[in-house]
């Protein structure tokens, strides 16, 4: 089936199985290998996207569920060059080790800051409730977002 | 990797289109809301079916919630996160923020639907027991026009509803009644788990005493989702913790639950008298 989606602000057309899923179309079709890959069960959120704004697990949904919409993965975060400040935050506050659940959690952490800019902690918590992250603990993650806000004040 | 086996995709762009799909495709084809039971299920091959209609596209026609003729209607395509902030929904009855704040965690709140909850009809399913405390009515739409079926005759078993081949779920309608309080109790092993119970109350009281009770019981066993002799028993009583702890415990006497990875029998069959107990308490003060 022919589809397409754009990415980042690109459309991609692309020949598709229905059967594959958004996260392979992006990794393998696209290239975009800053998506990960995890648990296959829409459990730990690593592959989450934005599917027209809103982020989603992309290992749960189609790449046809896509054709026409808007999706943001992570590659789509800096303007111009410049990181956005979600990332910066990660960066000032150590909110990686390995970075495997980085990914997802700058995506979440941008939808909730587009949609909160001043989250308190639990509200942080609360949004990134659904990705796991097996080297931080999280304290440093919380952190990071807090510095996001605090940028974009 | 897991890969659901190959099938034939459509999109429908109204439920007309959607029905006509459906009987085109014949009993193998399914319709794909959310996608985030029926995907897991392919990818494991529990599921195969050999066609998937898409009903994400419609939106405007299943997608909303209103107040209509004294009822609340909450469209089939409502995903969780729009339910969550729905304030006509949750001001009206305050057990959709309860319950709606511990289904899944929010980026799969995002995508999976109020209709594919309710159609996918897993035992351990919150918006199943909460539908079945408000008393709330399906409405299914087939070939030949519209039926409803109140919410307590919807499932028929595991896994089985009484959405027939060709047929869409369409809405869920909530009588709305002035002096209601309404509550959700859940315990769950981890944040956005299934629960290992949950129970839901309804409460209208009149002139003092309760005109109506409605309680709902997930992962216990309860038939349809409910606990009517616990509902019997509050009727024509006033409000208290004597009658809330006494329809706790004819609530958990009742149910059936089933020992698996989240709990021993017993301590389920506990937990739903002491959640019956509490959102019954939390229910009442909400009146
Ligand atoms: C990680 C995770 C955690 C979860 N935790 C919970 C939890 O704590 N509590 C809980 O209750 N649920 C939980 N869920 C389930 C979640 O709520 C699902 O989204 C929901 O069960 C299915 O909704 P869906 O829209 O994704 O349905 P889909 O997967 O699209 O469909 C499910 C079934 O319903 C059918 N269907 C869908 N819509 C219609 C319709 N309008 N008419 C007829 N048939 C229809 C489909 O054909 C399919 O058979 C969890 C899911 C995940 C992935
Ligand atoms: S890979 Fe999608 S949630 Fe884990
Ligand atoms: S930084 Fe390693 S999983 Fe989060």
């Amino acid at each position: 089936m022919r589809i397409t989606v754009t990415v980042n602000g690109q459309p991609y057309t692309r020949d598709v199985e229905p059967r594959l899923l958004l996260v392979h179309f992006l990794r393998d079709e696209l290239d975009l290998t800053g998506t990960h890959w995890g648990c296959d069960t829409s459990n730990c959120g690593v592959c989450t996207v934005q599917l027209d704004g809103v982020p989603v697990k992309s290992c749960t949904v189609l790449a046809v569920m896509a054709d026409g919409h808007e999706v943001t993965t992570v590659e789509g975060l800096e303007r111009d060059g410049e990181l956005d400040a979600v990332q910066k935050g990660f960066v000032e506050c150590h909110g990686l080790q390995c970075g495997f659940c980085t990914p997802g959690m700058l995506l979440t952490a941008r939808w909730l800051l587009d949609r909160n800019p001043d989250p308190d902690e639990g509200q942080i918590r609360e949004a990134i409730s659904g990705q796991l992250c097996r080297c931080t603990g999280y304290e440093n993650i919380v952190r990071s977002i807090r510095w996001a806000a605090e940028a974009g004040r | 990797m897991q890969v659901p086996a190959t099938f034939e995709y459509e999109r429908a762009d109204s439920v007309t289109h959607a029905l006509e799909l459906l009987e085109r495709y014949g009993p193998e084809a399914r319709v794909v809301a959310g996608g985030h039971s029926l995907i897991p299920m392919m990818k494991l091959r529990l599921a195969q079916p050999e066609a998937l209609i898409d009903i994400n596209g419609l939106a405007a026609e299943l997608g909303r919630i209103a107040v209509e003729g004294g009822e609340l209607a909450i469209g089939a395509l409502v995903r969780h996160a729009e339910l969550l902030e729905s304030a006509t929904a949750t001001d009206l009855f305050p057990i959709f923020r309860d319950a709606e704040r511990v289904i899944a965690d929010p980026i799969v709140r995002n995508r999976g639907t109020v209709g594919g909850s309710l159609c996918q009809g897993d035992p351990s399913e919150d918006l199943s027991a909460v539908f079945a405390a408000l008393r709330a009515t399906a409405v299914i739409q087939g070939p030949g026009g519209t039926r409803t079926v109140p919410v307590r005759l919807f499932h028929e078993g595991p896994y089985e509803t009484a959405v027939g081949p060709g047929e869409l779920l369409i809405q869920l309608r909530v009588p709305v009644a002035p002096g209601t309080g309404s509550a959700y109790e859940k315990v769950e092993r981890r944040v956005g788990d299934w629960p290992v119970a949950a129970a839901g109350a309804v409460l209208r009281v009149e002139d003092g005493v309760i005109a109506q009770a409605g309680i709902g019981l997930t992962a216990v066993g309860a038939a349809h989702f409910c606990a009517p002799e616990a509902e019997e028993h509050l009727t024509g009583r006033p409000p208290g913790a004597e009658a809330f702890a006494e329809a706790g415990r004819i609530a958990a006497e009742h149910c059936a639950p089933s020992a698996d990875q989240r709990g021993p029998a017993d301590y389920k069959r506990h937990l739903a008298a002491e959640l019956t107990r509490r959102a019954l308490a939390t229910a009442a003060g909400r009146i």
